[in-house]
């Protein structure tokens, strides 16, 4: 079993395509439901963070900017870690990721075991 | 009480109060010589009252001979002392302790500080387990092997080991500092948590030793909701889990001992003040901004005692065996969310998920399966109940399975 990274990415800039307050209620319970899902597999390996809209880019020359939102408007939202036997079973796990119904995306990674 | 039926009763509650005191009094190291005192006391008893009739107040007659047994054993430990001991060390002071103390609070005191005592981590689980039963339960050594449905050797071996770990560890028999008790609570929560479910679920066919159990489970947590230093809200809210299991005994079996399961019980049957019991403990469990698995358990075993089977009581099960399986993943739990699916969303999606679990070892997997494929697809579902009977550990399990088969062959099949 490998360990894959789930990054979940979504456009929280656009007004026009912002889920409405309704939409986002369910979603709470279709989260709940695809992580306990995966959990129920015995394949979380945690339950990640979300990600508050607050951030801040640090570059070099001390030069700081608002946000990560600069020259793309999608942002990470929150991260999951995952168990599987392949990328493609995490890949297919990512499937029912609930963010991809409001149009954004599930980046899946292969995470480089610490100890070989 | 009828007199023949009087001194197991009394085994039953004074045995395990006379070893606490002692062993808190003696130590660990002088645990067999407690166990020994404590026998002798209800076999003197046996005799006597079996020749000049009951004493007026049989517990405090049995205190009084268990009293003047350990005096005679300090008096034999201090000659010792004495004559051996002091010719060796002679700085040693020898404090001539012979204040046997049997009330009430000291029986509590000992029995908290004794269940931190066996709930230490250089012994296992089972070890803990069987050695709460012996110790503070006074469970015999049969009863407990009944229990873990093994021999009576094993468990006499598995208790003298963990007697042994405890006096060669040197464990001390006492509550641990303030600071320490939120996190060794915790492993007395696991043992008295383990303790409870081996009483609930249990495939031993003694009915009547698996409720002892449970209701003994209960006792004990009690002393530590009771106690000011060890009530914590994971103590509370695992006391509520219990007393909503509880509420079911009466529903959960039939007049043969036979477990009848959740959704063919007589709610009529469940008992409300343990409900109410619960609720109260749920509430004070949920202060500060603890949630354990056991706030979480006693959560779903609360939404288990609404009676309106309609969909928001699933929805909030369901919710909860999510945020449980994120916490700690276990396979009963993996199935019983499974179960709450398909209370909401059908049994076609509830297959769909029950698959994807990776359990087709395990024989409450395939009884799942078999419910849920009934009516669906009754070939499949039979498949299921035999595989599950294959796999199935105990005659008692085998059993309730076979009334599975048997029910699916009346739908006609």
């Amino acid at each position: 079993m490998n360990e894959f990274l789930l990054i979940f990415r979504r456009d929280y800039e656009t007004p026009e395509t912002q889920p409405s307050p309704e939409h986002l209620q369910n979603m709470m319970k279709d989260w709940q439901n695809w992580m306990g899902s995966i959990a129920a597999r015995n394949k979380l390996v945690s339950s990640g963070n979300r990600l508050a809209d607050e951030g801040k880019v640090v570059k070099p020359g001390a030069l700081i900017t608002n946000g990560p939102y600069v020259e793309i408007k999608e942002a990470i939202g929150g991260y999951i870690l995952i168990r599987a036997e392949s990328i493609d079973e995490a890949a297919e796990i990512s499937k029912g990721c609930p963010i991809l119904t409001i149009g954004g995306n599930v980046e899946v990674r292969t995470i480089i075991p610490m100890t070989l | 009480m009828q007199e023949k039926e009087l001194l197991p009763h009394l085994f039953r509650t004074e045995y395990r109060k006379i070893i606490s005191v002692l062993v808190r009094h003696f130590g660990f190291e002088q645990l067999t010589n407690a166990e020994d005192i404590a026998s002798e006391t209800f076999l003197i008893a046996a005799e006597t009252w079996g020749l000049k009739g009951l004493p007026d107040n049989p517990v405090a007659w049995l205190y009084t001979v268990a009293k003047n047994k350990a005096r005679d054993l300090l008096k034999r430990n201090q000659v010792f002392r004495q004559k051996v001991t002091v010719a060796i060390r002679p700085d040693e002071k020898i404090i001539p302790d012979t204040d046997i103390d049997l009330s009430d609070e000291n029986i509590r005191d000992c029995q908290l500080q004794m269940m931190f005592a066996i709930a230490d981590p250089v012994l296992s689980l089972e070890s803990q387990i069987a050695l709460i039963l012996r110790i503070l339960c006074g469970f015999g050594i049969e009863e407990i092997a009944d229990a873990f449905l093994t021999s009576k050797e094993t468990i006499h071996k598995r208790l003298t080991r963990a007697k042994e770990k405890l006096r060669t560890e040197k464990i001390k028999i006492r509550l641990p500092a303030a600071v320490e008790i939120p996190h060794r609570v915790n492993a007395v929560l696991t043992s008295l948590y383990l303790l409870f479910n081996e009483g609930y679920y249990s495939s031993s066919s003694n009915t009547v030793l698996r409720k002892d159990f449970c209701l003994e489970a209960m006792r004990l947590t009690l002393l530590l909701v009771e106690n000011e230093q060890t009530s914590q809200p994971g103590v509370e809210a695992l006391f509520a889990l219990m007393c909503f299991h509880a509420s079911r005994f009466d529903a959960r079996t039939d007049e043969n001992g036979e477990i009848i399961r959740y959704d063919e019980q007589d709610s009529a049957l469940w008992n409300d003040e343990l409900i109410s019991r619960g609720h109260y403990y749920l509430n004070r469990s949920s202060r500060g901004g603890e949630l354990s698995r056991y706030h979480m358990e006693a959560a779903i075993a609360y939404w288990h005692t609404i009676k309106n089977d309609g969909k928001e009581k699933w929805e909030n099960i369901l919710q909860l065996y999510n945020q449980l399986l994120c916490l700690q993943y276990s396979p009963v739990s993996a199935l019983n969310r499974t179960y709450a699916l398909s209370k909401i969303f059908g049994k076609q999606v509830a297959i769909d998920e029950a698959e994807k679990l990776g359990l087709t070892n395990n024989h409450l997997y395939h009884v799942l399966l078999g419910w849920l494929y009934t009516g669906l697809d009754d070939l499949k579902a039979r498949e299921h109940l035999n595989l599950a009977y294959r796999l199935a550990k105990t005659d008692r399990e085998r059993l309730l399975i076979q009334k599975d088969l048997k029910k699916l062959e009346n739908l006609g099949i």
